[in-house]
């Protein structure tokens, strides 16, 4: 696994619980507290003990600590780049929803190592999409509910998420949009603002 | 919004022509602009385009020279260099096509400053075609940075990783010998065992000649061939370090003879002496070396040994080089010239 994913927990635990949290799950995982570089390739192993640990200390359910980290990843400031990477994904909602399919071969653009979930959407008609994740971490599913709440919230739309469990080795998430512009989101700029 | 086909013709409305090309430009054969699209309009900053003479909006850069209608309707291989007047900052490629009333059309793309340009006009993606591949191309730019950025930090952090090892390291890196580090831990510990031990310093003569006539890759051979001296001729348990440029330290535990010291010591001068080939050259060095053991101090310390022997080798090199003397002891003959 890319180091990106165990870096994303190691920030994701640090800027959500504090410092000392993380030291304690590294500890309880066996890895140094120096954490992940992101561009360094870590076995999966390692990966699953740091999630076991994580669990373990927060002492709250695996699918809950995953959705955390999904929210975490695109509503935080110390990961504004993600948000924006994905926001290029579409001008709306459903738009961006379509554009995950094309997500992998996006990442692969800029990091053609990167061990991406594959991700297939059904539209399902009547604002119902189905989006099927099939990634190396069980629970990968979770992560992408966190994901989709935050950037919904994201675009001002109001939507409808629940993971409906395991089909053909996919995780599966159900999405209903309710409104598509039922606030007024966040502004996207194209350009990074200038520091 | 519509399209009209006739005749193997298809006719746009401005709104449909919006759509299709938000950069578009449409100018009668008066050079009068007819019809604008909307991510122009908007890059004018609310200046209107309708009804000016192209000229007064568009200024042309390649080729060089003003942009009248005769420029615009002469047939372009290549697509012409414009900017605004408005914001000549912003530069484009635009393709002219004849329209069949005499005027032309104008169709603009963003050159390579197109990022700068969506930052300074705060573009978003309405504004460009849902076919343009510019979003696709910024998405680009801001990925490869981030992945830059982070490549950049991780570099630093090896750099600051490596600087630090090197720090910790116990061996030389250009002959495999201990270094300096080493040597002070060895001889820390043998005293805190109380162990008794011989020492020499070690310093090559005429290596500077050899590196200022032959090239350092020449120098580097023969402080490697040293090196492989010094290991065959003492033993397993021996430490030998390199601790200076062409200057090395033996450790003998657990020997005090000095008239066997004195021996190795010879040995060695005797086998550094021999001319050491290097691409069909003879590098010719020799060495001295100023030797003291533990069993000489009441309380044996590594400064004051070190410093002993460094004198004693000094003595030998005032002497005239190529021997061998023990710390307080008379000179022996040495090879050297022979």
């Amino acid at each position: 696994m890319q180091g990106l994913f165990n870096r994303a927990v190691q920030c994701f635990l640090r800027d959500t619980y504090g410092h000392g949290l993380w030291l304690a799950v590294a500890r309880r995982a066996g890895v140094g507290p120096e954490g992940f570089e992101a561009m360094l390739t870590y076995d999966n192993a390692v990966t699953e003990a740091v999630l076991t640990a994580a669990v373990a200390e927060l002492a709250r359910p695996r699918e809950t600590v995953l959705e955390d980290l999904g929210t975490y990843l695109v509503s935080h400031p110390n990961v504004e780049g993600l948000r924006r990477l994905l926001r290029f994904g579409g001008a709306g909602f459903v738009e961006f929803l379509h554009s995950l399919e094309d997500l992998p071969d996006r990442t692969h653009l800029a990091l053609p190592d990167l061990d991406m979930p594959g991700l297939d959407l059904e539209d399902q008609g009547n604002s119902r999409f189905r989006l099927s994740c099939r990634g190396v971490i069980p629970g990968v599913g979770y992560v992408a509910v966190g994901l989709l709440r935050a950037m919904a919230d994201d675009y001002g739309a109001l939507v409808l998420l629940e993971h409906d469990g395991e089909a053909d080795g996919a995780e599966v998430i159900l999405i209903e949009l309710l409104d598509g512009a039922y606030a007024a989101g966040r502004r996207f700029d194209l350009a990074v603002r200038a520091h | 919004m519509g399209a009209r086909l006739k005749d193997g013709s298809v006719s746009f409305g401005p709104l449909a022509l919006a759509r299709l090309m938000p950069l578009h430009l449409a100018v009668n054969a008066t050079g009068q602009i007819v019809n604008a699209g909307p991510t122009l309009q908007k890059l004018m900053n609310g200046q209107a385009a309708l009804g000016r003479n192209i000229g007064d909006v568009l200024a042309l850069r390649r080729p060089p020279g003003p942009l009248t209608m005769p420029v615009l309707l002469a047939q372009h291989d290549l697509a012409l260099g414009v900017v605004l007047t408005s914001d000549p900052t912003v530069s484009f490629r635009a393709l002219v096509v004849p329209t069949l009333d005499g005027g032309a059309f104008l169709n603009l793309s963003f050159g390579i400053g197109v990022a700068e340009a969506v930052r300074r006009h705060a573009l978003t993606v309405e504004d460009f075609a849902a076919t343009d591949l510019t979003v696709e191309m910024l998405y680009l730019v801001e990925a490869k940075t981030a992945v830059m950025d982070e490549l950049r930090n991780l570099n630093r952090r090896l750099q600051g990783a490596k600087v630090a090892a090197e720090e910790q390291a116990l061996t030389d890196q250009l002959t495999g010998l201990r270094n300096r580090r080493a040597l002070d831990l060895q001889m820390k510990a043998l005293i805190r065992l109380g162990a008794t031990f011989g020492l020499m310093h070690i310093d090559l003569d005429f290596f500077k000649q050899v590196n200022d006539t032959l090239g350092h890759a020449a120098g580097d051979h023969v402080l490697r061939q040293v090196a492989r001296v010094l290991t065959q001729e003492t033993r397993a348990t021996d430490m030998a370090a390199r601790v200076g440029g062409d200057e090395f330290v033996v450790v003998f535990p657990n020997l005090s003879d000095t008239a066997q010291l004195m021996r190795i010591a010879d040995r060695i001068i005797a086998s550094v002496t021999e001319p050491i080939a290097f691409e069909g050259r003879d590098c010719r060095i020799s060495a001295s070396i100023g030797v003291t053991v533990s069993t000489l101090y009441d309380s044996p310390d590594a400064d004051r040994m070190l410093s002993d022997a460094d004198s004693a080798l000094y003595d030998v090199k005032r002497d005239g080089r190529g021997k061998a003397l023990l710390v307080g002891g008379p000179l022996i003959e040495g090879l050297v010239g022979r």
